[in-house]
């Protein structure tokens, strides 16, 4: 196969990434209509975004892309930051500007 | 009243015996759709902190990656969902078949069929053509405030629920399409090196610490994050599920046992 280099694959990678993430949300949305899920579907529900956003997250903290997936102090500070902010305040605005001065301040020290 | 069964945090205490109502409580129930779409982008506001430049970064980045203005504005509009978006573009600098650059884009995004899962208790009975929009602007910020929102306020009336969701998701999507248009146009005016990589990181935790409030969600977040690190290896989107959908048991198995053993105590 072939890299996406002309206008036409750029288009059609567009075209594909779009429907299907729009199906991907619609899926349950649709199908499910008024039918009642299973209560053990339910209650495992309940749990849908404390246990996807830390998991797309924490490889990130661990292994930044930015700097070449190796561990990096600012980086992790800011998230530990933001995270107790966030539990012991429960206010998402303060809890990531603490993470973002963290940040910028140790990348600044840190040179 | 809602017209429907509110489906609200099954805690064993029957509907008869209601339990007296915050100050926020009222307020919430009290709003007009239109109040509560406003409600909606006010609490929404904060994530533009993040949003505006992640979606800068987007822009520049697709146009370092030689695409045109209209490929860039394509995915923030047809795509619209950052995480794929940077890996779409990141895999087609990097010279990746077409295939391979629409399945890790895709399972990147896999993770929202639970969002949509997820928000089915809530919003059944919205029209389809609603369903279809809500697909559409189904992002993890507009999916975890609203959810919030839902959960803190079990009572709200389908309209408010409806209205409370466009309204965070027209301040994430609109801003989303013009600071990328922004980005695209502005180009290399941008500085690089100020770690706006970690701009997802912080907003995405900001959101889920709040949201830490029993043990279960605390063990579903734990182990989430635990084999998130263990299957990082795994091809893109995969680990996530698998850690997902582990953590997502976890905390249905803690929530299970902490409530038998409230019911044997009393």
């Amino acid at each position: 196969m072939s890299p996406v280099t002309s206008d036409l694959s750029i288009w059609i990678v567009i075209l594909a990434l779009g429907i299907g993430t729009f199906l991907i949300r619609w899926s349950f949305l649709a199908t499910l209509g008024d039918r009642d899920l299973p209560p053990i579907v339910i209650r495992m529900l309940r749990y849908t975004a404390v246990a996807v956003l830390p998991a797309l997250v924490a490889p990130l903290v661990m292994w930044p892309a930015a700097t070449g997936g190796q561990p990096e102090p600012a980086r992790l500070s800011a998230a530990a930051v933001t995270i107790a902010v966030g539990v012991l305040t429960k206010n998402v605005i303060l809890s990531i500007v603490a993470g973002a001065t963290v940040l910028f301040a140790m990348l600044y020290v840190l040179g | 009243m809602a017209p429907f069964p509110a489906p609200g945090p099954a805690r064993g205490g029957g509907a008869g015996k209601a339990p007296p109502r915050a100050p926020a409580e009222i307020r919430a129930l009290a709003r007009s759709p239109r109040a509560s779409f406003l409600h909606g982008m006010i609490a929404t506001t904060p994530f533009l902190i993040v949003v505006v430049p992640f979606a800068l970064l987007f822009g520049v980045m697709s146009q370092e990656a030689g695409m045109d203005l209209a490929q860039t504005m394509g995915f923030s509009i047809l795509v619209f969902a950052g995480a794929s978006q940077f890996t779409a573009v990141q895999l087609i600098s990097d010279q990746a078949p077409a295939l391979l650059v629409i399945l890790s884009g895709l399972a990147v995004n896999l993770r929202m069929a639970m969002y949509s899962a997820s928000l089915v208790p809530w919003l059944r009975g919205a029209s389809a053509g609603k369903k279809v929009l809500i697909a559409y602007l189904l992002i993890d910020q507009s999916f975890a405030l609203s959810l919030q929102h839902y959960e803190r306020h079990p009572r709200l009336t389908l309209p408010q629920r409806l209205a409370y969701f466009f309204g965070s998701a027209t301040l994430l999507c609109l801003p989303w399409s013009l600071a990328t248009w922004a980005g695209a146009t502005l180009g290399r005016a941008i500085p690089d090196d100020i770690a706006l990589d970690f701009a997802m990181p912080i907003t995405f935790l900001a959101m889920i610490a709040p949201m830490l409030r029993t043990p279960a969600h605390l063990a579903a977040c734990g182990v989430a994050i635990v084999l998130a690190l263990v299957f990082a290896g795994l091809p893109s989107g995969l680990g996530l599920m698998i850690a997902a959908l582990a953590g997502m048991a976890t905390g249905a198995l803690v929530e299970t046992v902490m409530e038998r053993g409230k019911a044997t105590q009393g």
